[in-house]
């Protein structure tokens, strides 16, 4: 046993699995200690913010000034227009700004941004140009402004009268210190369509999620493995039915039934440890197929007819002369129902079939969301990606780790 | 051939047993959901009635032409007398529509988009694999891990990546739906050429899913058959090694015959899940409609659509598999 654990962890790709996988588990235990706040919290009102730290716009004038010497906007002003924009412009100003194209070619964003405010001209005349297009130029003209303008911004206030009243002037060089700021947030991943933070809620979600398919491939091996020992070593008439029930559900995808399982039990009764178990309770045929052609091949080794002549209880060889063999394959098994469990949650979840519970996300859950509200059409990418990438991971760790412990048990595999 | 005859009527019985089974399933599941999806489209018909008598009158209307006061037993007699004809009564949620309207416009969808790319995907797989075992050096370090690491990705994963990069950053192809919204289904170069650029990606994205699943066994069997004995002997034989590596792949790939068989129902799943991810107008997309509206006729005429797919996609491959693998064949001769 012993000799076998440290085989096992040498194997380079089962330590690097391993690692992955625990140190994911690890992290949706040791995140919570560090934010507290509740997953499912809706700290936004809308959909889909962008990943960043959020302060309140009201602290900020609240807040002291620091007047600092860097050039508010007009220094990066280039960052601020979109590509397409500046392509127009430089047309523009090539075209009926009378800039040559040498002197264009050479403008940088900031040169163009100067030489745009100083040869625009809303009046000038701009043959072929349709009229929606001259007043988007004019438009475009509008945002360069106000982005290139230095000027005060005002902050008034209604007084009693009614009159706004002049408070303070913020000017372009003003800057607040974010520490002075009591209210800010920062979403990493940004919001999701609920306005939830999708980092906290994707922490949460991998911590049910990795519970699903931990229930579920808990089921599945300990429905396949005892029915794989029994029917393996008693034969006959059980061994008839179980292979015929193993077969049959070999063949029907269990994908399908799957569907149909959850679907019949209702929205009410769908909660997370019965959807874990459902999937558990479709996905033991191959753990018992396979655990029955390995005891077929056992039960009649010398070491087992051994111990039937000592008189020992069909449990005991069962356990003690049958299971160790057929170990390293169910752990092996094991691992891959895992993956296997939370994918399928996930694809349930997509279907509109997952657990329905709202005081707690799974990734399938998260990712449906994210579809029903065309989070992949509308560029929010924050709201999908993390998901996908966290399932695609523990998958990769899980299969890593399973390729690991084959090539320490079929020493043909190893390079 | 009369051993060929005993052992495909067996494989033929059993699938038989199979479907029948499968069939009582699909019928009864869905049937069990508490609740009541009826009395939804009732209440649907009888909006801004207000005589108690008249609502009644329209519920046990809906209730009559629906079937679903009569027991279970005589509900599946009828339904399924009726589904032997192609009936599987009305949808709930697209009322009036017939489910195998509904099943009939999404069915080839679904099999032209899955059918070639989970061949291609097994294709390309066991190429990579055999490649990987024999040729070591790039593919083994490189191409295969890459694509093992691509399969790790549930499908609906690789399709919302394929989109967000392909179809909304650089604009390929179209994001969702089979064809442009703006046409009618025709026979016209338009139509098919919309048709295959909607197809690209959905396409693309199950076959990359499916390589690396497909090669890691492939290398396996592969190298496990490359350290047989028999090759050692047949290279003392002196038999040329291209013969050799034939013989080595072709018994490597009996076992991936059947993994693609066994493994249809689960990589169909998956697939099924991106269609709807694009919006492609297939079972996918339907069942997921159906289970939205409540729809159990639908879905379980979806559901069995894709079993019986499964259950002959099996069957064929274990005839195919009868003839391929010589023992078997020998087996029968006898």
């Amino acid at each position: 046993m012993k000799n076998t654990l440290r085989n096992i962890f040498h194997s380079p790709k089962f330590v690097i699995g391993f690692v992955i996988f625990f140190g994911l588990l690890l992290f949706t235990f040791i995140y919570p200690w560090f934010v507290m706040a509740d997953p499912l919290e809706m700290v936004g009102q809308g959909n889909f913010f962008k990943p960043g730290t959020y302060v309140s716009v009201k602290d900020t004038v609240d807040s002291k000034y620091y007047t600092l010497n860097i050039q508010a906007k007009s220094a990066n002003l280039g960052d601020h227009i979109e590509d397409k924009d500046k392509a127009d412009m430089r047309d523009w100003l090539v075209n009926y700004g009378g800039v040559s194209q040498e002197e264009m070619d050479a403008a940088d964003d900031n040169t163009l941004v100067a030489l745009w405010l100083e040869h625009y001209d809303s009046k000038a005349k701009q043959k072929g140009l349709l009229a929606s297009k001259k007043k988007a130029f004019v438009r475009l003209d509008k945002e360069i402004q106000k982005l290139a303008s230095d000027a005060d911004m005002i902050i008034a206030q209604e007084n009693e009268d009614g009159e706004l009243e002049e408070t303070a002037s913020v000017d372009s060089q003003q800057y607040v210190n974010t520490r002075d700021i009591s209210n800010k947030r920062t979403f990493v991943l940004g919001t999701d369509n609920f306005g939830r933070d999708v980092l906290t809620e994707l922490v949460q979600a991998t911590k049910v999620s990795l519970k699903i398919g931990l229930i579920a491939g808990t089921v599945a091996t300990l429905i396949g493995l005892l029915l794989g020992l029994l029917s393996g070593y008693i034969g006959g008439v059980f061994d008839d039915v179980i292979i015929f029930i193993t077969n049959l559900f070999t063949v029907i995808p269990s994908f399908v039934l799957l569907i149909l399982i959850t679907y019949s039990v209702g929205q009410n009764a769908r909660g997370v440890t019965l959807i874990a178990t459902v999937i558990g309770a479709t996905s033991w045929t191959w753990t018992c197929r396979s655990v029955r052609s390995q005891v077929i091949s056992l039960r009649n080794r010398d070491h087992v007819n051994l111990s039937k002549l000592s008189g020992h209880s069909m449990m005991r060889i069962v356990l003690t002369d049958i299971l160790p063999y057929v170990a390293s394959y169910v752990v092996m098994a094991f691992i891959l129902q895992i993956s296997s469990g939370i994918l399928a949650e996930a694809q349930l979840s997509m279907l509109g079939l997952g657990p329905s519970t709202t005081t707690t996300a799974t990734l399938g859950q998260m990712m449906n969301w994210a579809t029903l509200y065309a989070a992949h059409l509308n560029g929010s990418w924050w709201a999908y990606f993390p998901v996908v990438f966290v399932i695609t991971i523990i998958a990769f760790s899980l299969n890593l780790m399973n390729t690991g412990l084959d090539q320490v048990f079929n020493p043909q595999l190893r390079d | 051939m009369k051993g060929y005859k005993k052992y495909y009527g067996q494989k033929i019985a059993w699938y038989l047993i199979t479907f029948i089974i499968a069939v009582v399933l699909n019928f009864a599941l869905p049937r069990l959901m508490p609740g009541d999806p009826v009395s939804a489209i009732a209440g649907q018909a009888a909006s801004g009635m207000t005589d108690a008598q008249a609502i009644k009158k329209v519920y046990e209307e809906y209730v009559e032409r629906f079937g679903v006061n009569d027991p279970m037993i005589v509900q599946f007699g009828k339904w399924a007398k009726a589904a032997m004809h192609g009936d599987f009564g009305v949808s709930f949620s697209q009322y009036p529509r017939t489910v195998s309207d509904i099943i009939a416009s999404s069915f080839g969808w679904t099999l032209a988009l899955q059918l070639p790319a989970i061949l291609l995907g097994w294709l390309l797989g066991n190429i990579l694999g055999a490649v990987a075992a024999y040729m070591k050096g790039v593919f083994d370090k490189v191409i295969l891990p890459v694509f093992l690491f691509i399969s790790n990705m549930p499908g609906f994963g690789m399709a919302v990546i394929m989109l967000t990069v392909f179809g909304i950053q650089l604009g390929w192809a179209p994001t969702s739906g089979a064809y442009g919204f703006d046409l009618i289904p025709n026979m016209s170069w338009t139509f098919i050429r919309s048709v295959i650029s909607h197809y690209q990606l959905p396409f693309w994205s199950i076959v990359l899913i499916t390589i690396g699943g497909q090669a890691i066994g492939m290398r396996s069997m592969s190298i496990y058959e490359l350290n047989a004995d028999y090759v050692k002997y047949s290279r003392f034989l002196g038999i040329k090694d291209r013969k050799i590596v034939g013989y080595v792949f072709r018994n490597a790939m009996l076992p991936q015959v059947t993994g693609l068989a066994m493994s249809l129902g689960t990589m169909m799943g998956g697939a099924l899940v991106s269609e709807i991810i694009f919006s492609y107008p297939g079972l996918g997309t339907t069942m997921m409609n159906a289970i939205k509206g409540n729809d159990y006729p639908l879905l379980s005429a979806c559901t069995l659509v894709i079993t019986i797919m499964v259950l002959l996609a099996n069957l064929f491959v274990e005839i195919i598999y009868g003839i391929i693998d010589p023992r078997i064949k020998a087996a029968q001769q006898d």
